[in-house]
């Protein structure tokens, strides 16, 4: 597993990307997160670090996040977060950019790393859950959307299913003290160990 | 008059478990005296009180001298015996076992009742799994909320048979058993009728208590609310083999 220390330092040869870079220094470790099919609630959990996060962006740069306006991904990242499970197409192209930009993945929160609650319907066959969403329950305008919207996947998959993970850390939320725990052990260059923090269901 | 208990002749053996000099009655099983001297062996089906089926292999030892991994629950102790409890291979083959219970029924610990009090969500902490690396099956099983008091989730069942052990050795009413096999296999109450129809459910509960995940509930739990309490089993079990 890619450690901190030489993750970061790394890093600093690494060219850097326009979005995003005039904020980082070269010494911060670079982190990305994104929200794939989840409630949003682990990066709700992540804020939860309260007073702690003053502290942690001395260490670490948000270079791409729903916490940021930065839209476009940098080349080269040195930790992505991941909350959600792979439900559609849109999720699968994304957690894969993320596997190809990011030096150490985190599965972070139950849906990422097992599915949870989207991974509910799996039981039931796509078009069974396409009509009890579009036909079933609604009474005006019943369709089922087939434009701009992407297209949902057969079964809802852990992150982990279609690509590399290095780091998992569930829970339905993890604690802001479990993510605090995982991301102080990167830093300091060493491998956190989630499940003395928190647990699936947590 | 004091009444004066017959004491049974059974010899005392001494075994060395995980380097430790123990002593145990030669009747007794490893898993047994693990629990006695505050040994930890994860296990599922075995339970204080009831009949030993075997059936988890959460409990597999290694024992000096043999080939092959014991289950500790149904392997008596020996004079002499040397008993390893946690080894590298001994870890993997139980995650492994871990990870196949979930991935095998609908184990979705945030919105079952019994999150926080689950024996399978404990053993999936220690026994180290922060992931379920096979695929999910994704097979859905029938809810049977016919009880008035108590509720069976097939999809939370990991059919270590307590249910059908308690009710029929410790109640005596032989509601619960166990039909179909592979992936179909499930608990059933008096020949596969609804719970709630059966004619020899006494309703006492014992079922709900003794399972060790979300599978067999109180009607009415929300999620986390389902606690269970296991302390009559070994009153009770002991009060029927001292009869």
């Amino acid at each position: 597993m890619t450690t901190h220390s030489n993750a970061s330092t790394s890093s600093a040869s690494q060219p850097q990307p326009a979005a995003g870079a005039e904020t980082s220094t070269d010494d911060k470790i670079q982190v990305a997160t994104i929200w794939l099919d989840g409630c949003s609630g682990c990066h709700m959990s992540f804020l939860d670090m309260d007073e702690r996060l003053v502290d942690l962006v001395q260490k670490i740069d948000i270079v791409y996040s729903p916490f940021v306006d930065t839209k476009t991904l940098p080349e080269q990242v040195d930790v992505g977060i991941i909350e959600g499970s792979i439900s559609n197409e849109e999720d699968l192209h994304k957690a894969k950019r993320f596997r190809k930009h990011c030096k150490l993945l985190i599965s972070l929160g139950d849906c990422a790393v097992n599915g949870n609650i989207p991974a509910m319907r799996n039981p039931f066959k796509l078009e069974s859950v396409y009509e009890r969403a579009y036909l079933e329950n609604v009474n005006v305008h019943q369709q089922i959307p087939s434009v701009g919207v992407p297209a949902l996947l057969k079964t809802v998959l852990p992150v982990h299913a279609v690509v590399t993970i290095d780091v998992f850390v569930p829970g339905c939320p993890p604690n802001a003290d479990a993510i605090h725990a995982v991301l102080s052990e990167l830093i300091a260059g060493r491998t956190p160990q989630p499940l003395s923090h928190t647990r699936f269901g947590a | 008059m004091p009444i004066i208990a017959t004491q049974p002749s059974v010899r005392v053996v001494t075994l060395r478990i995980d380097g430790h000099d123990l002593s145990a009655r030669e009747d007794e099983t490893i898993i047994e005296v693990c629990r006695e001297n505050k040994i930890p062996i994860p296990s599922l089906c075995w339970m204080d009180g009831l009949s030993v089926v075997g059936a988890c292999r959460l409990c597999m030892v290694e024992v000096a001298g043999q080939n092959r991994l014991l289950a500790a629950c149904a392997t008596r102790v020996a004079e002499g015996m040397e008993v390893t409890t946690t080894s590298e291979k001994l870890q993997r083959y139980r995650r492994t076992l871990v990870e196949l219970l979930f991935a095998e029924r609908n184990h979705i610990c945030s919105v079952c009742v019994s999150n926080g009090h689950c024996e399978l969500q404990w053993l999936a902490t220690t026994c180290g799994v922060d992931h379920v690396r096979m695929p999910y099956r994704n097979h859905g099983y029938a809810v049977d909320s016919t009880h008035e008091m108590f509720r069976v989730d097939h999809n939370r069942c990991v059919l270590c048979t307590r249910c059908v052990r308690v009710c029929d050795e410790i109640e005596g009413a032989h509601t619960w058993d166990i039909m179909g096999r592979g992936s179909d296999c499930q608990v059933i109450t008096d020949l596969a009728r609804p719970w709630g129809a059966s004619d020899t459910c006494t309703s006492c509960g014992k079922c709900v208590q003794v399972c060790p995940t979300g599978a067999l509930v109180k009607q009415g739990t929300s999620v986390g609310e389902m606690v269970k309490d296991q302390h009559f089993l070994p009153i009770l079990a002991r009060r029927r083999s001292a009869r």
